[in-house]
Parts: C-alpha cells; sequence; structure tokens
C-alpha cells in the first residue's frame, strides 16, 4: 500500500501513487472513464456497485470497477475496447430503461445524463419495470415522495448508487438514509422508509449534492409537482455561510438575482459539506419583510418596553424617510447626546455576523466618533468567559486547532456542546473520528443523538461543571497521569491546582456531579493517558456565573497532560456566529482594541491616537448586560446597534426591553425589523450577507472571503457604507473607496493578519492565522512551543465550586436551560424568516422528557406556561427523552414566547456572561390563572 | 393509522422531536425479550429472529426500541430487516402477519412437481388472516417435490391435505434420527482431533494429508482445500474461521442430508481444520430454512462443550432467508450483523475477511470428508473417485428420475451413470430431454451431453459449472423455457440488488424470457458475466444463453 506501483494503462507505462485507483491514475492521465456510484471527491469511499466504470485486466476473467481496484506492478489495464464498451453501454442502457426520459426527469442536467453520453448510450433498449419509464413520472408514482419541506425525492429516477447513503452515513454521518429490502427493491429509505418529512432526517441536504440523478432535488428548483426542474442557475458565486462559527464555504447559484440553491464547496472547514441552514436557510433573504427604505419614528408614536410590532403594523410605529433624511437624524442623534452628556452617554453594539471590515469600522466609530469604549457585541453571550480564561491561561482567545484536528485525535472530550445541533458540519468530524474508532467523551446535562457515538457518554447534573472536571484533575494527578515533562516546561501553577483539588475525589463529587465515580476515574484516565486528546466545548460551558471557572478547568485539564500544540490535541471553543472569532479580533469588545490591545495600555492607545488623530477612552468600556444597566441607570442615552438584537438574545427581556425603549437616541442598522428595531428612533435598512463583499473568520481562525450573489433590496445599502457615511457625517473624514481599503487599515493594525493581504484572500479564498510568509499555509495547531503569555507559559488558575445563582426550589422546582435549534439561529432574525427553516421548527417550544409530563399530568403538544422569577411565556410542549428529568429546555429564537424573558442576568464576574443555562423554573397550564 | 400521504410536505408535529420516537416500553418489552444477549452490531440478526419468533413480526416500535439498544439508527436497524425475507416488518398502522406462515417451495423441482398449482390452491382456500401461504425459493427438499415448509414443520410431497395436517401439529422441527456425539465417538469419532490436539499429528501432517487428498470446496468453487488452509495460516492472526451452511442453490440438498444425519463429521472437521490452521473462533452459519438441522447443531454443539471436546468456541449464526448469503463474502457480511452484499475482491476473505480479520471458509460436506481422509489417509480418499478424478461427491438429484436424493458416487461419474446405476434409472414415462448439472446457476444441457463427468472443469468451457453438484433432470414433460424463466426469477428474487447488472440484468432477463429477445439477451447475459460483483450475477445467464443454443426451438 505505500509504494508506488508501474503498471501499463492503455498501453502506456503509467506510475499508480500510494493508494491511487486505476480510475484516479487514468483520470491524472487524461482518460476520462464513466463514473456514477463513484464521487470523485475524498469524502466519498468508492463502492464499485454501479458498473460504469469497468475496465478490463488482462489475465482476469471478468471485468474490474476502476474506482475501486488498485493497480498491481505490471499489471496491463484497458480502459477501452469493444468488449468494456459494450459492458458500459448496457449498464448504463439498464439504468435508463427504468428511468424518466432525459427531458422530464427531474434532473436533465444531472451527471447521470452527462456519464451515460461519454459512454455512448443511445435509446434505451430494454422492457421497462417502473410506470413512467422513458416518459414522465406518473403524478401518483409510489416512487414520489414530497413531504419533505425543502428536498423532492423521486425514485422514479433512483440508479441505487448509494451515494445518498453513503453521503448520509458515512460523509454526515447522521445515519437516517438506509438501503433497503434488495433486487430490484434495493433503494433508498428514509429511516424505516418514512415519509423523508417526517423521518430524523435533519435535512443538511448532502444526499441531495451527492445524488447523480435528480432522484433527490431542492425543490426550489423543481416544479410545482416537485417531479421536474425548472429552474437553471444562470450564474454562480463562490462564497461563505452566513450562519454558524464552523465557516462552510458555498457555492451560491443565482437565477435572475434570486438565490435559487446553495452547495457545499470544499473548503477546509467543510470539505464540501453543509447543514439545513447553510444549504437550504438562505431564503430569508428574499423574505418579503426585508428592510427596504429608510424608517424613523412617527412623532405620534412613544417608546414603550412592552410594544410589540410585526412588518404588517410596522407603519404605526415608523415612517419611511429618504436616506439623507434618515441619516441626518440619526447623526443629529449622537451628536446632540455627545454634546450634552459627553462620550460616555453613548454605546454601540456591533455584530458577530457582520464582516471583519464592518466590525472593524463599527469599533472605530465608537472610539473615534463617539470617543467612547463602550462597545460590545454577542460575544459576550457567548463565549466571553472562555476567552477571559483563555487570555488569562494561554495568552490567546482563539483556538489552538482547528475542529478538524479531531482527524488527528484518540480521544475526544465534548462538553457543554450540541455540535450536531450548532455547529454540525464540524460535528460530522467528531462522528467520523468516532467512526473510525477514536474514543468520544460527550457530556452534557442533556442527552443528545451524538452520545450515540459516544465511547463515554456522561450525563452530569446542570451547573456541576467544575465538581466533575476538577474530579478528574484530581484523578490525573493522584495517580500521577500527568505530563510532568510539559507541566516543568510550559506550566505554571501546577502545585497550587494540586493542593486545590486534593479533596475533590471522584467519590468525593459523586453527589453534586451525579456521575459514577469509576466511571470519571476511567475517563480521567483515557484522556490523559492518549496519545493525542483534544477538547471542544460550547455554551453549556461558558453561559454561566461560573463560566470562566469551567474553562479554567478545561485549560488545566489539557495543558497538565500535555495534551496541546501537537496534532491532534488543544483547545477549542466552538464559536458560535460566523465572525463572532472575527469581530472579536478586530475589536468588537470594550477592554481592547484589534487584535486585544488593551484599552488601558497607555503605548497602544497613544498608537491608535495618532492614527486616529483624536484622543481616546483611557478605561475600559461597559459590557452588553452593563450597558443595558446603565440605560436604566440614566447613564447611556444613545445607542447605536448594529446587525445584533439585544431585545432577544439578553437575559431577563423585559428589563432589557425596558432598557431600549429608555433610550433617547437608538438607531438600528439591520436587514429586519427586529425586536430591538421595535424600539428605535432610526431604522437603517442594511445589507445581507449574501449582498456583501467581506471577510469572516470561522472558529477554525480561517479567514474567508465572502462575495456578493444579488443585490440588495429597494434603497438597502452596504453595511460599511452606513459606517462610513455616519461616521463622516460626525465629521470624521474617513476616505475609504472599498472593503479592500478597510481591510488594509485593519490588518496594518493587526500583527494576527500578518502575510494575509486581501489579495491574498481573494486568491485563495481562505487563509489561516497566523501564517509565517506570504505564501505560507496558515497554521493550524498554535502552542507547540510553549504559548504567547508574557513568560511563555500556561498559567493555571484553579476552580472553586461555585452553585448556580438560582439553585430550585420549592417555588421554582425545575432547571430551565436555554439554547438553539439545529434549523434556528441565534434569536432567529434571519431562520425564522426562511421559509424552508421555518417548515421545519414552526413554533415556540418547551421541551420536557416523557415521564415528567406523565407525572405532572401534562399531555405533550399542550400549550404551557413556563415561570421564573423574571417572566413567564406560553408555549407547546414538547415531549423529548433528551431532556433529563427535572429540567425544561426552551430555545430562545421565538419572538412570541421569548426565553430571555425567564433567564437570569447574574453575570459571571470574569467574563461578564450571563447565567443563560440555569434558572430556576415552574410549569402550568397556559391560561390556567397564577400559579 | 394510514400511511401519511406523500405528495405534499408534512408539517411535522411539534410536540415531538423529529422522526419517529423510541417507546420506553417498547425498549423493556425488547430488552425483556433480549436477555442477556449481547448488545453487539454482529448480534443484530440474531437480535431480529428473537423478536420476529416472540411476535411473529418485527413492528416498527420494536425495531426502534432494538435500534436504541444496540446503540444503532433506524435506518441501519431497518436496512438489515429489511433484506431478509423471513423478518416481516410492520409499521404503524399496518397489519400484522397471519400466525402461521405456509412456506412452498417454487424452486425449479418442485415447480416440475406441480408447486404452482399447489400454490394457487391454497392461496384460493386458506383464510388468509390465520394462514399466510407464501411461495418461496429452494428450500432444499427437491428430492420430494412439491415440498412445503409449515411453520418449523416440513412436508415433503406436500398436498393440501398434508399441509393442514401439518399446521394442526405443534410448531417445531421433526428431527430425524441422526448420529448423536455418543454414536459418533463410539465408531472413534474425535479420536483425529484429540491426536491432532495431542501432537500425535503435527498440523504440517495434516495440512499435506488433506493437500494429497485433493477434497476440493464442495460449496461450488470447488477450491482446493489443503491449498485453503496453506494459504489462510500464512495470514498473520489472529484467524476466524466460518462454516458455511447456507446451502440455497436450487437442486441442492446435500449439506442438510449430512447435518440431519451424521452432524459430527463436520463438527470435528470444522474443530480440527481450526487447529490446523489456527483459527481463534468458528462461526457456524445455517440457513433459516433448515430448522430441524439447526436444532440438531443447538443440541450437538452444547453437547460437545460438555464433552469438553470444543477446541475451538463455535458459534451458531441463523440465517434469515436470502440466497446471496451462500456467496462466502456475503456471508460474512450477515454474520457481522449487516446486509448480505458480496464484497469486492480483492482482498479475498483469506486475508481480509470476517471482521476484517483472516478468515478460513468451508462449506459443510467439504469439513464433513476432512475426519475420514485424516483417518484413512489422503490415497484412500482419492482412490475412490473415477476416471482419475479424487473422492466421493454428493450429488443432490431431484427431478424426473425414479429415486431422487443424495447419490454418494465416485467424483467424476456421468449423468448416465449417476442415473442408471444410483437412481434407479428415468422416471415412469420420462425421457431425458436436458439437466442442469450444478442447480440453477451451473446451465442447462440437452441429454445428449449426459455422457460428460460431473466434475470441476468440464461443463464451464460450454459456459455452465458444476458448483454444488445439484443434478436437476428433466423430461419430454418439461420445458426448458419454462425451467429457464424459473431459475431467472429465482435471480431476480435474491439478487441483492448491490450492482447494476445482477439487480437490473436479472431482472430485464426474466421480462425478456417471456418476449425473448435473443441478440439482446447474449448481448446482457455476457455483460452479467463480465461486471457482476459476484457469481450470482455472472452466472444468472448462464441459462439463458443454453435456452438459445440447445433449444432454439422452444424460443419461437
Amino acid at each position: 500500500m505505500s509504494e508506488r506501483v508501474t503498471f501499463v494503462l492503455d498501453g502506456h507505462e503509467v506510475t499508480a501513487e500510494p493508494g491511487e485507483t486505476i480510475w484516479q491514475v487514468a483520470k491524472r492521465a487524461g482518460t476520462k472513464i464513466p463514473h456514477l456510484c463513484y464521487k470523485d471527491d475524498p469524502e466519498y469511499r468508492a463502492d464499485g456497485n454501479c458498473r460504469a466504470c469497468m475496465v478490463e485486466i488482462a489475465g482476469e476473467r471478468t471485468l474490474a470497477a476502476s474506482c475501486v481496484r488498485k493497480p498491481d506492478e505490471g499489471m496491463v489495464v484497458n480502459t477501452g475496447g469493444e468488449r468494456v464498451e459494450t459492458n458500459r453501454r448496457v449498464v448504463f442502457d439498464l439504468l435508463a430503461s427504468d428511468m424518466p426520459a432525459r427531458d422530464t426527469s427531474p434532473d436533465p442536467d444531472a451527471d447521470f445524463w452527462a456519464q451515460a453520453e461519454l459512454a455512448g448510450l443511445d435509446a434505451p433498449r430494454f422492457p421497462a419495470s417502473r410506470p413512467g419509464a422513458g416518459g414522465e413520472i406518473p403524478v401518483d408514482s409510489l416512487f414520489h415522495d414530497a413531504s419533505h419541506p425543502s428536498i423532492a425525492v423521486n425514485l422514479d429516477a433512483c440508479i441505487s448508487c448509494g451515494l445518498c447513503v453513503r453521503a448520509c452515513r458515512e460523509v454526515q454521518v447522521n445515519d437516517v438514509i438506509a438501503m433497503g429490502s434488495r433486487g430490484t427493491g434495493a433503494l433508498p429509505a428514509f429511516d424505516m422508509d418514512d415519509p423523508m418529512g417526517l423521518s430524523t432526517c435533519v435535512a443538511c441536504g448532502e444526499c441531495v449534492q451527492a445524488c447523480p440523478t435528480g432522484a433527490l432535488m431542492e425543490k426550489t428548483l423543481l416544479n410545482e409537482n416537485a417531479t421536474r426542474r425548472e429552474v437553471y442557475a444562470d450564474r454562480t458565486v463562490n462564497s461563505v455561510c452566513p450562519f454558524c462559527g464552523v465557516g462552510c464555504q458555498t457555492e451560491i447559484h443565482v437565477k435572475d438575482g434570486r438565490i435559487a440553491k446553495v452547495d457545499g464547496r470544499r473548503g477546509p472547514a467543510n470539505r464540501g459539506k453543509l447543514c439545513v441552514k447553510g444549504r437550504f436557510g438562505f431564503d430569508y433573504v428574499l423574505s418579503p419583510e426585508r428592510l427596504t427604505k429608510p424608517l424613523v419614528r412617527r412623532d405620534d408614536a412613544p417608546k414603550r418596553g412592552d410594544a410589540t410590532l410585526s412588518f404588517a403594523t410596522l407603519d404605526q410605529v415608523f415612517r419611511e424617510a429618504t436616506w439623507e433624511e434618515a441619516m441626518a437624524r440619526a447623526t443629529q442623534g449622537f451628536q446632540s447626546i455627545l454634546d450634552s452628556d459627553g462620550s460616555q452617554a453613548l454605546a454601540g453594539f456591533g455584530s458577530a455576523k457582520g464582516t471583519n471590515e464592518e466590525a472593524y469600522l463599527f469599533q472605530k466609530l465608537i472610539r473615534q466618533g463617539f470617543g467612547t469604549n463602550n462597545v460590545d457585541h454577542c460575544t459576550r453571550l457567548c463565549h466571553a468567559s472562555s476567552v477571559a480564561a483563555l487570555m488569562e491561561g494561554v495568552g490567546s482567545g482563539a483556538v489552538s486547532a482547528p475542529f478538524t484536528a479531531a482527524d488527528d485525535a484518540e480521544v475526544i472530550l465534548i462538553i457543554g456542546a450540541r455540535p450536531e445541533q450548532n455547529h454540525p458540519v464540524a460535528a460530522t468530524y467528531f462522528k467520523q473520528a468516532a467512526k473510525r474508532g477514536a474514543k468520544l467523551i460527550v457530556m452534557d446535562p442533556r442527552r443528545q443523538r451524538l452520545m450515540r457515538h459516544a465511547s463515554h457518554p456522561v450525563v452530569f447534573k446542570p451547573g456541576r461543571d467544575v465538581a466533575l472536571l476538577n474530579s478528574m484533575l484530581n484523578v490525573i494527578i493522584e495517580e500521577n497521569l500527568y505530563d510532568a515533562e510539559y507541566v516543568a516546561k510550559y506550566v505554571d501553577g501546577f502545585e497550587a491546582l494540586r493542593e486545590k483539588v486534593k479533596d475533590f475525589t471522584p467519590e468525593a463529587m459523586v453527589e453534586l456531579s451525579g456521575v459514577n465515580a469509576e466511571y470519571v476515574r476511567e475517563i480521567a484516565r483515557v484522556f490523559a493517558s492518549a496519545k493525542a486528546s483534544i477538547i471542544f466545548w460550547g455554551m453549556g460551558v461558558s453561559q454561566h456565573v461560573h463560566g470562566t471557572d469551567n474553562a479554567r478547568c478545561l485549560i488545566a485539564l489539557s495543558v497538565i497532560t500535555g495534551q496541546v500544540g501537537r496534532p491532534g490535541t488543544g483547545l477549542h471553543p466552538l464559536r458560535g456566529q460566523n465572525n463572532v472569532q472575527g469581530a472579536s479580533d478586530a475589536g468588537l469588545i470594550p477592554m481592547f482594541y484589534p487584535n486585544y490591545q488593551s484599552v488601558e495600555a497607555d503605548a497602544i492607545r497613544t498608537r491608535y491616537e495618532d492614527v486616529w488623530g483624536r484622543s481616546l477612552d483611557p478605561a475600559t468600556g461597559l459590557t452588553v448586560v452593563e450597558i443595558l444597566q446603565a440605560i436604566h441607570a440614566g447613564q447611556i442615552r444613545g445607542m447605536y446597534v448594529m446587525g445584533e438584537n439585544p431585545a432577544m438574545s439578553d437575559p431577563d427581556q423585559t428589563h432589557a426591553r425596558a432598557a431600549l425603549a429608555k433610550l433617547d437616541h437608538l438607531v438600528v442598522q439591520d436587514i429586519f425589523l427586529t425586536e430591538t428595531a421595535w424600539h428605535a428612533d432610526v431604522i437603517l435598512p442594511a445589507s445581507s450577507q449574501a449582498e456583501k463583499t467581506g471577510t469572516y473568520t470561522n472558529s477554525n481562525r480561517q479567514v474567508q472571503i465572502g462575495r456578493p450573489a444579488i443585490a440588495p433590496p429597494g434603497e438597502a445599502r452596504q453595511d460599511w457604507e452606513l459606517i462610513t457615511d455616519l461616521a463622516n457625517r460626525l465629521g470624521l473624514g474617513w476616505e475609504y473607496t472599498s472593503v479592500s481599503d478597510v481591510y488594509a487599515e485593519m490588518a496594518e493594525m493587526m500583527p494576527s493578519l500578518n502575510n494575509i493581504s486581501w489579495d491574498r484572500i481573494e486568491r485563495e479564498d481562505v487563509v489561516t492565522y497566523p501564517a509565517a510568509a506570504p505564501d505560507a499555509p496558515g497554521q493550524d495547531v498554535i502552542f507547540e512551543a510553549g504559548f504567547p503569555t508574557e513568560n511563555g507559559r500556561a498559567r493555571i488558575v484553579p476552580a472553586d465550586l461555585l452553585p448556580p445563582d438560582e439553585m430550585p426550589d420549592d417555588e421554582y422546582p425545575l432547571v430551565l436551560t436555554t439554547g438553539r435549534m439545529l434549523e434556528h439561529w441565534h434569536t432567529g432574525a434571519m431562520t425564522r424568516r426562511s421559509r424552508a427553516l421555518s417548515a421545519q421548527e414552526p413554533v415556540p417550544v418547551v421541551a420536557m422528557h416523557p415521564r415528567d409530563i406523565g407525572e405532572m399530568g401534562f399531555e405533550r403538544g399542550q400549550m404551557v406556561e413556563v415561570q421564573t422569577r423574571r417572566g413567564a411565556i406560553s408555549l407547546t410542549l414538547r415531549a423529548d427523552r433528551d431532556v433529563t428529568p427535572g429540567m425544561l429546555f426552551i430555545p430562545f429564537c421565538f419572538d412570541e414566547a421569548p426565553a430571555n424573558v425567564l433567564t437570569n442576568p447574574h453575570l459571571d464576574p470574569f467574563g461578564k456572561i450571563p447565567e443563560f443555562k440555569f434558572s430556576a423554573a415552574r410549569i402550568k397550564p397556559a391560561g390556567s390563572g397564577a400559579a | 393509522m394510514a400511511e401519511p400521504d406523500r405528495t405534499k410536505s408534512q408539517r411535522r408535529d411539534a410536540s415531538l422531536p423529529k422522526g419517529r420516537q423510541v417507546d420506553e416500553a417498547a425498549v423493556a418489552e425488547v430488552a425483556m425479550m433480549l436477555g442477556d444477549m449481547a448488545r453487539r452490531r454482529d448480534m443484530l440478526i440474531e437480535a431480529l429472529h428473537v423478536i420476529q419468533d416472540t411476535i411473529g413480526a418485527l413492528h416498527a416500535r420494536h425495531l426502534a426500541a432494538l435500534a436504541e439498544l444496540f446503540r444503532l439508527s433506524q435506518a441501519e436497524v431497518y436496512e438489515v430487516a429489511s433484506f431478509y425475507h423471513h423478518f416481516d416488518i410492520v409499521k404503524e398502522g399496518e397489519d400484522a402477519p397471519a400466525p402461521l406462515t405456509v412456506r412452498i417451495c417454487d424452486g425449479l423441482s418442485c415447480e416440475m412437481a406441480g408447486a404452482r398449482a399447489l400454490i394457487e390452491k391454497l392461496q384460493a382456500t386458506t383464510d388468509a388472516r390465520r394462514v399466510r401461504i407464501q411461495p418461496v425459493p429452494c428450500i432444499g427438499r427437491c428430492a420430494n417435490a412439491p415440498a412445503a415448509q409449515v411453520g418449523q414443520r416440513a412436508v415433503d410431497h406436500a398436498t393440501e391435505q398434508a399441509i393442514i395436517e401439518a399446521s394442526l401439529a405443534a410448531d417445531e422441527p421433526d428431527i430425524p434420527d441422526y448420529e448423536t456425539l455418543a454414536a459418533y465417538r463410539s465408531v472413534q469419532g474425535y479420536r483425529v482431533l484429540g491426536r491432532l490436539l495431542s501432537g500425535e499429528l503435527s498440523a504440517q501432517d495434516a495440512l499435506e494429508t488433506m493437500s494429497d487428498a485433493g477434497l476440493r470446496g464442495l460449496g461450488g468453487a470447488g477450491f482446493p482445500a489443503g491449498r485453503k488452509w496453506g494459504i489462510v495460516r500464512e495470514f498473520e492472526g489472529p484467524r476466524l474461521m466460518t462454516v458455511n451452511g447456507d446451502e440455497g442453490e436450487p437442486g441442492t440438498f446435500k449439506d442438510r442430508f449430512w447435518l440431519e444425519s451424521s452432524p459430527h463429521r463436520m463438527l470435528e472437521g470444522a474443530l480440527i481444520a481450526a487447529h490446523v490452521v489456527g483459527c481463534e473462533r468458528i462461526y457456524v452459519y445455517m440457513r433459516d430454512e433448515y430448522p430441524a438441522a439447526l436444532e440438531i447443531l443447538r443440541r450437538e454443539i452444547s453437547a460437545l462443550e460438555e464433552a469438553g471436546l470444543l477446541s475451538t468456541p463455535i458459534e451458531l449464526r441463523r440465517g434469515a432467508g436470502a440466497y446471496i448469503c451462500g456467496e462466502e463474502s456475503a456471508m460474512i457480511e450477515s454474520i457481522e450483523g449487516k446486509r448480505g452484499l458480496p464484497r469486492h475482491r480483492p482482498p479475498y476473505i483469506a486475508e481480509k475477511g470476517l471482521f476484517g480479520r483472516p478468515t478460513l471458509n468451508h462449506n459443510i460436506e467439504t469439513l464433513s470428508w476432512v475426519p475420514d481422509i485424516l483417518k484413512h489417509g489422503a490415497k484412500w480418499f482419492a482412490d475412490q473417485g473415477s476416471s482419475g478424478r479424487p473422492g466421493l461427491r454428493s450429488y443432490s438429484v431431484s427431478g424426473r428420475v425414479k429415486n431422487p436424493g443424495v447419490k454418494l458416487a465416485p467424483a467424476g461419474i456421468t449423468l448416465e451413470q449417476l442415473v442408471t446405476s444410483f437412481c434407479g434409472g428415468m422416471a415412469e414415462g420420462h425421457e431425458m430431454k436436458a439437466f442442469l448439472p450444478g442447480g440453477a446457476s451451473g446451465g442447462i444441457f440437452p441429454a445428449s451431453m449426459a455422457h460428460m463427468p460431473l466434475d470441476f472443469g468440464e461443463f464451464e468451457p460450454l459456459g455452465g459449472l458444476i458448483g454444488s453438484h445439484a443434478v436437476v433432470v428433466l423430461s419430454q414433460a418439461d420445458s426448458v423455457r419454462a425451467a429457464t424463466l424459473n431459475t431467472m426469477r429465482f435471480f431476480a428474487h435474491e439478487s441483492c440488488g448491490q450492482c447494476t447488472p445482477c439487480r437490473a440484468g436479472t431482472e430485464k432477463l426474466a421480462k425478456l424470457l417471456e418476449q425473448p429477445d435473443p441478440p439482446l439477451m447474449e448481448e446482457l447475459v455476457s455483460v452479467m458475466a463480465d461486471s457482476s460483483i459476484c457469481g450470482l450475477g455472472q452466472a444468472a445467464g448462464n441459462c439463458v444463453l443454453h435456452l438459445m443454443k440447445y433449444f432454439p426451438e422452444e424460443l419461437g
């Protein structure tokens, strides 16, 4: 296997690289061999079943499938000749004989037909066995399944090649598609041959992208019956997905200025894959609710914190304005507060969904134009505590290794994260690793599908991360499983840790963590003794009053075992938004200029003062929740909010909305009338991600370029132009003429972007930072020899036991936790306006274990009211075995039942992140009066 | 509950997560049924049997529960269950099958004996809610055609009356008289194994004797057994052994004969082979159509264990109604708990077989000869052949002969001799018209070729094969075209569906046999032979070629 092989291909001597198949060598040699079940993509295993790629090997009785067959030394192979050609042609003939005619098939452009031409197929000659073969798919076809909102199934065109099965099972590892039955009945089936729309399908659409015949197709391309293609794109644009922090590269197909479909492109983070949001959720940009004209508040519409508004009733509160009027009003509002109350009366929330360039400009505007560091964004609500712990412990807030490092890991520990919902494409690498035998430890208070793949599923008590993690540290230290050499070389604070965790034996922690002590010992041993262990975590770790402590424990686990800085090791907080890494890097946080340069450091500030030409605020600004508190306190009177939705995302929402309504001047720049915009004085219609140019930095530190696929609707304008316009109206004299100008200035201020020019990103589509030279690939794994701290060593900060802020009691006996759903992203501003996504998760739900539902006398599907000390919301009760008894789970994306009315605003002292993951709650039937 | 409408988008039930939910009561029921069975992937088919046997069907809620217990997805369980004919999946809202299933063989020999009329009659007269009449492929009782299986009870020379009587009896297999462990040991059984284990007989000597004896693989491939041992032994361990008891080639019933008469010959042979080759564990894969043989093996394997004779652990695995699992790599997939799809070669199973390990696989009859050969020597065995072909063979003879059955005859005997000397001649009033030397796969030849030796290598040049030595004799009363169509429907029914030439080819050939297009048929048969992944598709067209070549008048 590990040697090159020389053999004869069509009379010429050729050399195969180790592991190469005959098909691959032939392709290199310029010989096209037809193929159907083989996808020329390294993510797909060759299966050799369709027999379209047969070749003749001298001395062998039968022909061989070139996609699976590897050449032997001296083998003589013919890819042509009558025997081979007859075989291929007959294979296509057999398949086509049972398919609809090309013109009337689901996809006349499908690869099947191109391959059939290559194989020389004429008209099919065999007697057909399916109704409609050779013609049109019958309306009552048994092979037709349109039950899924986004995907049409027309197995009339299926050739049983199994690419969809491999797509679902091996590439995405969602395990929904079966190859059912046998013989001519061997056809793809969902779960137990259930209608696709009622199956466990998560609609990643990998099967659609893989299908060579159009038997599985995007409904957006098909006619009303979902049987025939009627939409053909007129161009494609290479871009990047607008949703989560995975950063999947996309190919956007555009027809008549509208997005027709999205395919995955082979980027380093996604390798061609997408999830339901990236593939089908693009239609939010086409929503009729897009803002197309500037709006200003009507004089007769006073602000109210409890106001609710819909797109349809918008004109009760706002009226359309010209851009000149809107921009003038926006500017005057800020100017007059500046004049009367000074810089500290203003604040801004930028966006983790915008580009790096927008983030840079936004923080620059707030600092240079408003003169304050009161600028923050939703990272505060996501990973602020992780970043605080990482900065303190290892000197950098970014990941030490990409999630694709799971490929090289022996042990993968995932805690407080549900990557199958929130980072679906990253989850594929974890599942693939588990399939190849890596040990997967999944720790979470809720069960999840991913636990099926785990060697060590761990369901622990909510809020007890430190008890669990400290007991693992205890085992590793007491049993001498730590890497003493590594600790001596690179780690400070080990003795203090040893002292601190001495009493945290797994046995002593059982009561708190709820995890069997011997199991904890086993997991600790497995993690510490593996050749390569890597840690991934999410908001389940960070969104606690002890979020920073949780992350400190994970850092300690990693550094005392030396499981960092090598392939397959590291620390990776899974970033939630497409550009939360980049926005933080670009300085969209109150304590740092770009690249985490402290605003309090005189030398740094002086440098910025020189470049920006004015004196700057020398003190750290306020964070997200603090800004809302400062509004209530009367300290902050004006805000500029771009692409953020604090009215939905912030804890204790009633209080948050009251703050927004209290502002004297609120300018909201967005693509939709968000719940935050309800409270605005001026609304600036902006551009969606599909309409703009710019760079985004994903969870892996990969800087990628997004390109505009369509034009903004109506009078909507580019965000960077709006920020610049506002800046210039405030007299800042900015002279950017393009996004690349902004990037150039930003990169100038950010050593992390050294060697990564705009031209390079445009050329390569993606560059990982840091990069050592303009032509050197970026560094995936960092901390190879020490850490970017002052002394080059990691610093352990031992963590104490701190209970959740609000423990359940007699009055509020349940634990409420919040989070996302697969289909809905963040506050739902985008995804709930996607028909494709809303069709799958249309209504607000609270999930509860069916046993609890039964014991408490409820019935699933009924309306219930969930109450906490902050408020109450009504929503549908969902029975979900993933939720452990005694818990409730509510996604926070539904404006009609906003979970953040209920959540606890109490903050982690270091990261200033609220405890979204733990509130004491109670539940009762809706409309039954006070509990 | 009616099957949901698939023609338009379904609004999903917001009160539940996506898809079918696992019912905790069903989980408890399945857990109870499975008892202490290991929840391991390779036990999946065994687990499905337990549920099917207990409840009489596989209800979707039990399959979902089983998936959870085995930590598999519903799709992974469904695709395995739906692959095998002996499993009845019942979705929500569907009716469970009738409590009793009568399987009537519609294989060639049984069809010649009137199975079709019997099936139609029973289907017309039986209450489908009480009894399910199911035509099934060959159940290995061709000498007693037409044959049926009423529940677990076999009915030979089946009539409506006999089937009704059987349906009233207890649902358990009739166990024939067979040589028990004690009886086998009383005639020096397990002596050879004992000599091997004690070192009195060296593994090397045993291997050489086997090679010299010229015993060939009697599952159909004819690969020299001794050479196979040598090859597998060369691959680095741990090694495994499989015993292929999935005798399914229509017309073949000799393995059943050996198991139902003298099971310990095979068992000792297997233990010897495992010892010589160094295999850690033996998996015996038995077809589910042989409930008596399965019961005998269960009894005798535990008897061996009690007697302390199990020098290598033996696991008995039950097929579930799939001819393709007689193909060795498909059988291995099935033992691993998967759909029985043949694998690509290379790699061969000798190098990478069961669970990816080097695997020695043997047929029942092949192993049954091993103790005798090592007891009496290579020459003893070789000398029993005829015209220089070593050894004895068990020919399964059925069709229009006077005394059909398993005939122990010298290798290389001609059909003429076999019929005359072993079968008492042709049946009354029948004259030989044609014959199939190797079941449905071996092609069909005119009576004029009955002088050819029935051995490996003779029929291959003519596009046929001897295979498992399943000889079916046709007379002037039979249509070769009908016989060919019978085999083609069988192959279409049994194709695993993996590769295009076989999946679509068998189905198209069956259609073309009804409306013949000889040039197209010939082209298709040659593509199936060239491009199918395994022997099923490669050989499926043999009879068609012979029909066109030797019996063109029947194509009309």
